[in-house]
């Protein structure tokens, strides 16, 4: 156990005391014994910055199931460092923020923050782990708290559909993932991501490498909301805003770029890989901005421009893949694609966050977040206006911000994209650069809608719940230091290329000696031109946005995926409903059919599988008359039970059959066992003639009709006991281990009765839980007798 | 000896199928009880019949029968009485609250999933 482990899971063990503190410190925001944590993480993942920028990895390991292969092995490299950094760098300012979002006396921090802590240690786990079974564990627990954080205010139906709708859709791609996981394994014999890159080339033909790749891009796909898969994230939307801002836009909806960053060196030799990554990287780009101009909910514009925003880094880390197949001079600009998509990685992070953050600061002041009510609050909310100017033409590509830079070098990948001769990019790659013109039009339209609507327009204090004033300092530090870190970023970009970009581009395509700057001024090539349509198309379409917008009423309703999910859902619970009902019929005969059916035929299939049947009439014993008789009158008394009527005959017959078996005792030498049986029956018998006396009378309709179905399972189950008690007898595999009884019971026990020596010394305990079943037994009994409170009220209330 | 068992057991576990597979919650328990003799002598039956003395070591005879059969069929026994008992008490219980003793009738509603 490293530093490194205690710093993975110092959350999960932090989470451990928030609830005590909560409760002990009722008048504290519980939110303050959380913050110091992220802090702290972050700057000891700082710490790692002069290791990983000179391109060395820290490896720690921890044996976790070393007989499956399975080691908690946690590694930082530049990649792995560039996202831990961001998830206790944003972590830390979404806990500050979240300390002022939500009220103390309200809300229940208690779980919030047990539920955000275990998510932070889930993903610091995802991104620091080398070994795959852990990363998948800690996958899967990003999904179970992305699920109760989306679902924490759970009365709102909205919110318990968000939350069910994303962990459907994760945890199957998280299974899918698995799949691909164990596909890996067995061709490389390794869980290890880097003994597995180590073999990228040798498992390349394998017929399993390419469902291995397609499993393990359902995993990424899903997680990060790419289309078609993307319809959970504007749902998820219905978490708290610091949820939103942390989990769905910063981290976890990056979890699966961050798998596709990190697979690649495995899978990127095929060109599958490619045109996957690529193709709906753009198509995401595409659908998610198109529909963000349509949305009226501040959060869903921001929800579908996240998406989009996914898509644009997932297709630049696609193209970025080719980079592995070239030369030197190729390299440099397929490896400045992913550079890009690194860059916008972190870009994303600052201004989404930002942005989300301001949204929740409208929602908290104003009480809505519907364009269409809001409007005017430039003059009430000056720095929040101002943050969202920032984040909004950050987010849009306008210079001088950061994203402006990151969209910039998007464009120089997407025009390159048509020089690429494999893998059919030459007569297919022209769509890439126009898709991603039209997407970024898109980008730059929602994003003036999300600024100007709310901030700028006809201020209408009707519609709205409160009267907006400027928020809190406590809320608007948070997206304060975002938004600078846009600024400071768009200035100085290079500040990042050394420390965290390169370092990262190492771990994505190593062995390319990539050289990373960013400058603002290419000079007049096609991206500045590209830019400048975006603006000017842009600014037009935003203007005559009302004469347009029909073109979102196209589309039917009913062939939308949100349609798809919905009804596939419905119909799968009707259908097992329906095929639940038909065997569940709450019948308990029913249930008996089943279980003695399923205990012929496997014991029956047993028996002929393995061919045990034997029969075999050496070593038996001598049948004497007595016996005979005894056997006689089990046969009768059994099989005349099931033809009396009476139900008092049947329970005196129940006794003979008692009784006999007890003189059977005495003739097979078994004295204890006849005592017990003489006593048992007895107690037995007084015991049924007790409660028949209670129960109702013999009407006709309980009249004993002869059954054939009963009647056939009846005799297969007497037939497959007599042929095991057969082959039993007839089959002896290992000796009696009677010998060390005999041999030890007056030595080691000092009892000359074995039988109760084994009972209550040799096997002691199963006679203590014998007793405590009997105890339960009695327990139910006197409750049934006694505790009748309910069953009267209910029969009152009839 | 064995082989009369073996039929024997036999029928006392095609019995209690038959029983337990009927409606009246009494002939049910009146099934599992019918079971459970069978179960016993079918461990016994395994173990091997009459292949000593008595299992006192005061017969200071040259063989014993088996004692661990016997030792699981005395647990079983009382086990198996545990559960007679609650199981009439149960179908007591049922009837007088639910006024039958038919299983049928005790069905859960559709409506009451």
């Amino acid at each position: 156990m490293s530093l490194l482990h205690l710093a993975i899971l110092s959350p999960f063990l932090l989470a451990i005391f928030i609830p005590i503190l909560y409760k002990l410190f009722r008048k504290v925001h519980t939110g303050w014994f959380v913050l110091p944590l992220p802090i702290l993480l972050f700057s000891y993942f700082l710490s790692f910055i002069s290791i990983t920028s000179t391109h060395q990895t820290i490896t720690e390991s921890v044996p976790w199931i070393p007989a499956l292969g399975v080691d908690f092995i946690a590694k930082v490299d530049g990649l792995g460092l560039l996202f831990a950094l961001l998830i206790t760098g944003i972590g830390s300012l979404v806990v500050l923020y979240s300390i002022y979002y939500l009220a103390k006396d309200k809300e229940k921090l208690n779980t919030f923050y047990v539920y955000l802590l275990l998510f932070m240690g889930a993903m610091l786990g995802v991104v620091l782990s080398d070994n795959l079974i852990v990363l998948y564990t800690f996958w899967e627990f990003t999904s179970f708290s992305s699920f109760l954080l989306i679902g924490f205010w759970y009365d709102r139906e909205k919110s318990r559909y968000g939350a069910q709708k994303s962990m459907l859709i994760t945890v199957f791609g998280g299974l899918s993932m698995l799949g691909g996981i164990i596909l890996l394994y067995i061709m490389t014999g390794s869980f290890n991501i880097s003994e597995i890159i180590d073999q990228a080339a040798a498992i390349s033909t394998s017929p399993l490498f390419i469902p291995a790749l397609v499993c393990i891009l359902l995993g990424a796909f899903t997680k990060s909301a790419q289309f078609p898969f993307h319809i959970w994230l504007p749902d998820a939307m219905e978490a708290p805003t610091p949820v939103s801002a942390y989990l769905h836009s910063a981290t976890m909806v990056k979890a699966g770029i961050y798998l596709v960053a990190r697979m690649t060196p495995v899978f990127a030799s095929e060109g599958l890989w490619l045109w996957l990554v690529a193709g709906f990287g753009i198509v995401t780009l595409f659908w998610g901005s198109f529909n963000a101009v349509k949305q009226t909910d501040l959060k869903a514009i921001l929800a579908f421009s996240t998406v989009s925003q996914l898509g644009m880094i997932m297709s630049l880390l696609g193209l970025g893949a080719a980079a592995l197949h070239f030369d030197d001079i190729d390299n440099s600009f397929f490896g400045a694609a992913t550079a890009a998509a690194v860059f916008h990685l972190f870009n994303h992070a600052t201004f989404k966050g930002s942005l989300f953050m301001v949204v929740g600061i409208v929602d908290h002041e104003t009480g809505t977040r519907d364009i269409r009510k809001l409007g005017g609050l430039m003059n009430f909310m000056p720095i929040t206006f101002t943050l969202a100017i920032i984040g909004t033409f950050s987010m849009a590509g306008l210079p001088p911000f950061n994203g402006f830079l990151s969209k910039e070098m998007f464009f120089t990948g997407m025009i390159r994209v048509t020089e690429l001769n494999i893998f059919n990019f030459e007569t297919w790659g022209m769509l890439f650069p126009v898709i991603a013109w039209i997407a970024s039009v898109f980008t730059f339209i929602y994003s003036m809608i999300l600024v100007f609507k709310t901030f700028t327009g006809k201020y209408q204090p009707e519609k709205l719940e409160k009267k907006p004033h400027e928020a809190p300092m406590g809320m608007l530090i948070s997206p304060i230091v975002l938004a600078s870190l846009v600024i400071i970023i768009g200035f100085f970009p290079n500040i990042l290329s050394n420390s965290i970009i390169s370092p990262a581009l190492e771990s994505i395509l190593p062995n390319n000696d990539i050289d990373v700057h960013i400058s603002f001024w290419h000079g007049f090539k096609p991206e500045l031109f590209m830019t400048i349509g975006v603006i000017a198309l842009g600014i037009l379409l935003f203007l005559t946005l009302p004469k347009w917008r029909k073109v979102y009423n196209i589309f039917p309703k009913k062939l939308t995926f949100n349609r798809l999910y919905d009804s596939g859902l419905e119909m799968i619970q009707h259908a097992s409903n329906k095929l639940t009902k038909t065997y569940m019929n709450g019948s308990i005969r029913s249930y008996l059919v089943y279980i003695f059916a399923f205990f012929i035929f496997i014991l029956a299939t047993t028996i002929a599988v393995k061919n045990a049947f034997t029969f075999d009439t050496s070593n038996i014993s001598s049948i004497g008359f007595y016996e005979v008789l005894l056997a006689l009158a089990v046969v009768i008394g059994s099989i005349s039970i099931l033809f009396v009527k009476s139900r008092m005959t049947a329970i005196i017959l129940l006794g003979a059959v008692g009784y006999t078996v007890s003189l059977f005792y005495v003739l097979f030498r078994a004295p204890d066992l006849a005592l017990t049986q003489l006593v048992i029956e007895t107690i037995s018998v007084a015991l049924f003639l007790l409660c028949f006396y209670h129960l109702p009378k013999n009407r006709n309709e309980e009249r004993n009709r002869f059954k054939l179905t009963n009647a056939i399972i009846s005799i297969g189950v007497g037939a497959i006991v007599t042929v095991i008690a057969l082959s039993a007898h007839s089959n002896k595999v290992f000796d009696s281990i009677a010998e060390y009884y005999v041999e030890n019971t007056y030595t080691e026990a000092a009892g000359k009765n074995m039988v109760n020596v084994i009972l209550v010394d040799f096997r002691g305990f199963d006679t203590l839980f014998e007793i405590t079943v009997l105890t339960i037994a009695a327990l139910g009994i006197f409750a049934m007798i006694k505790l009748r409170m309910g069953g009267k009220k209910k029969n009152e209330n009839k | 000896m064995e082989i009369v068992m073996a039929f024997v057991i036999g029928i006392l576990f095609m019995s209690a199928t038959y029983l337990m597979l009927s409606k009246s919650l009494l002939r049910i328990i009146i099934g599992t009880g019918l079971l459970s003799h069978g179960a016993h002598l079918l461990i016994l039956t395994m173990g091997g019949l009459k292949r000593g003395t008595v299992p006192l070591l005061g017969e200071e005879a040259s063989s014993y029968t088996d004692p661990i059969p016997q030792a699981l069929i005395l647990t079983a026994i009382v086990i198996s009485f545990g559960v007679t008992a609650f199981f009439l008490v149960l179908a007591y219980r049922a009837y007088k609250e639910l006024g039958t003793d038919n299983t049928e009738r005790l069905r859960g509603n559709e409506g009451n999933d």
